[in-house]
């Protein structure tokens, strides 16, 4: 009985994680209309970059993050404000090939530095040590913080959206982005923004990937795959939908793994399916994808 | 008015007498290529069929797929299902792949379709995950390890199974040209290109949009699915990840976005880049895929109506004409 509740705690609090990886996706997407391919190859730049950082210098995981996450953020900054930029209108092919050649830029880039082996950031006894909660119920330190972070980023992302002036500018570059630059809002400057918070989030979920295991310079798209599960799953627009999206996509890949090891993802893979099937739109939708 | 560099029939005269030639040196090869050359035209031909495919269904139908592997790999394991465990003739299980493969789209389409735009890409993607690793888990076919189809080719002369996978791969390469040049040049076609240059309108116009997306769907499926058999039969190895791999997508995009998204020789052209790109850097491993992300990137930036788009502007006609003049009135 413990063992199948470790499992689901486990489950849940990867579900942080996929939150962490989601959130980015969806805010790119909900102001821009944009979904980034290479969303998950940026996460796992960004836990290279950690792990350089770690190695080369040497400084500690939590010092690589401060790192890295304004690193990413310039890097989204620039990538939208002078490339994606370009290709805005209502063609959504330009934008979706553009970043599948980042997606393929990226991976080619790291395998040239890193090798096609697969690394992981040391983070001494915080990757392994776990609090115990009584009764053979156990979970990780690393899981808790990831969830924590979760939590904290997707409500600091919330507060953005409904009460600052940033978070209105995306709201209104979302809604129309002609009507927004004659009430003197620079959109393309707000989409630099926006695409450069998306990947400092991304950073976050990458560095607390390669601390959870280990990760090659191939495996972004499998987590571009899990974010966007979880968006579709919690409902387009709704953040702590997606929140809940991240969480069902984790017990589900947990339980199919404790079932039979290996066919984790495809559980977590079917589970999408499914909802796609009775629930169209997800379990919490927000806004109607137009 | 812009002086032309040839006129539009010159252009479309020298054109069509062109790709005519090099269908006969295509057809003939077994006849005086050496092996290796007889392969690359096999090749070349596969990959033009999997772009035409794609620019049907994205170009013309405006479903951004980028899960066209899911039908692939289908195939290819229809020649592991029907060729090797049945015991069929490993090039009659071609046709029965694409049928298959249209059968299975039913459901698919059924499902994906519920995602509109850039969501529909990533869930085709998901769906080809899905088949990828439920194959990787049947016993029968050695799971992910994959298996060798060498056994299904015994007893076939060499001469014989490389001259069949060369005409077929001409059959689905120029066949997919023409299927989407003729498809176009009916009311279907018309209706096709409606629904790409503005679904609303379209629809305001009596155009059965959905019906559209379906129809094009499983066109593309069938091709896929058939195009996944031949080149697998060409590989003599079938695995999970080789199968439903998203590098023939890597390969189709860069093909239809260089050569030109939306026309009937942009498939063509790109193909023709592509393969003298590869022969001039594909020495440089990384740095060769690196170089085609940003050739893409450039294109879709500053030239996304592609090469087909530029010569169109000099020439100010398409090597295949679909678009249709309004009838001149009398004044």
């Amino acid at each position: 009985m413990a063992d199948w509740i470790n499992t689901i705690l486990q489950g849940i609090l990867t579900g942080g994680l996929y939150a962490l990886l989601a959130a980015g996706l969806s805010l790119a997407f909900g102001v821009m209309r944009v979904i980034n391919i290479a969303h998950g190859d940026f996460a796992v730049l960004a836990g290279f970059i950690a792990i350089a950082l770690n190695q080369w210098l040497g400084l500690t995981p939590v010092e690589s993050l401060l790192v890295a996450m304004p690193l990413m953020a310039a890097l989204g900054y620039v990538l939208q404000r002078f490339v994606l930029n370009r290709a805005l209108g209502n063609d959504v092919m330009r934008p979706l090939m553009i970043t599948f050649g980042f997606s393929i830029i990226i991976q080619n880039l790291l395998l040239q530095g890193f090798s096609a082996d697969s690394r992981s950031l040391y983070a001494g006894s915080f990757s392994t040590a776990s609090f115990q909660f009584g009764g053979q119920i156990a979970a990780g330190y690393l899981p808790l913080t990831m969830m924590l972070s979760a939590v904290v980023i997707l409500a600091g992302l919330q507060q953005i959206f409904s009460r600052t002036m940033l978070g209105r500018a995306f709201r209104a570059a979302s809604d129309d982005p002609e009507i927004v630059r004659l009430m003197g809002v620079d959109n393309r400057h707000v989409y630099g923004i926006a695409m450069g918070l998306a990947l400092a989030m991304v950073a976050v979920a990458g560095v607390f990937l390669v601390m959870q295991t280990t990760v090659a310079p191939t495996d972004g798209p499998v987590h571009l795959l899990y974010a966007f599960e979880s968006v579709i799953i919690g409902g387009l627009g709704s953040l702590w939908g997606t929140l809940l999206g991240g969480v069902i996509l984790g017990v589900a890949q947990a339980l199919g793994d404790k079932f039979d090891p290996g066919i984790g993802t495809l559980v977590g893979h079917l589970t999408f399916l499914f909802v796609l099937a009775v629930k169209p739109n997800g379990l919490f939708p927000k806004t109607k994808d137009r | 008015m812009r002086a032309k560099l040839l006129s539009p029939k010159a252009f479309q005269i020298y054109g069509l007498a062109l790709l005519v030639v090099l269908m006969v040196v295509a057809a003939s090869q077994p006849w005086w290529a050496r092996r290796y050359t007889e392969q690359w035209t096999t090749e070349f031909l596969y990959t033009l069929a999997l772009a035409q495919a794609w620019n049907l269904l994205a170009g013309y139908g405006g479903l951004l797929s980028v899960g066209q592997q899911a039908f692939i790999g289908v195939g290819a394991y229809m020649v592991v299902a029907l060729g090797l465990l049945a015991g069929w003739n490993p090039f009659l299980t071609i046709p029965v792949a694409g049928l298959v493969c249209v059968v299975l789209a039913i459901p698919m389409a059924a499902l994906l379709f519920r995602l509109k735009g850039a969501n529909f890409a990533v869930g085709t993607w998901v769906a080809a995950e899905v088949l990828r690793l439920l194959v990787s888990n049947i016993d029968a076919v050695n799971g992910g390890s994959g298996i060798s189809i060498t056994p299904t080719l015994i007893g076939m002369p060499i001469w014989w199974r490389m001259s069949e996978t060369l005409w077929i791969a001409l059959a689905l390469g120029v066949g997919g040209m023409a299927m989407v040049y003729g498809l176009l040049r009916t009311r279907l076609g018309l209706a096709l290109t409606a629904v790409r240059d503005s679904e609303p309108a379209a629809a305001s116009l009596g155009v059965s949009v959905s019906r559209m997306k379906w129809a094009v769907y499983l066109v593309a499926a069938l091709w896929a699915g058939m195009t996944g058999a031949l080149i697998f039969i060409t590989k003599l190895r079938v695995a999970p990840d080789a199968a439903f791999s998203i590098d023939w997508m890597t390969t189709t995009f860069f093909v239809t976005v260089i050569g030109g998204i939306g026309t009937v020789e942009g498939p063509l052209i790109g193909t023709a880049v592509f393969f003298a790109l590869r022969a001039l850097l594909a020495d440089y491993g990384s740095w060769y895929l690196i170089a085609l992300g940003l050739v893409a990137i450039i294109f879709m930036l500053f030239i996304p109506q592609g090469i087909a788009g530029v010569l169109k502007t000099l020439t100010g006609s398409n090597l295949f004409p679909t678009q249709r003049h309004a009838p001149k009135v009398a004044s």
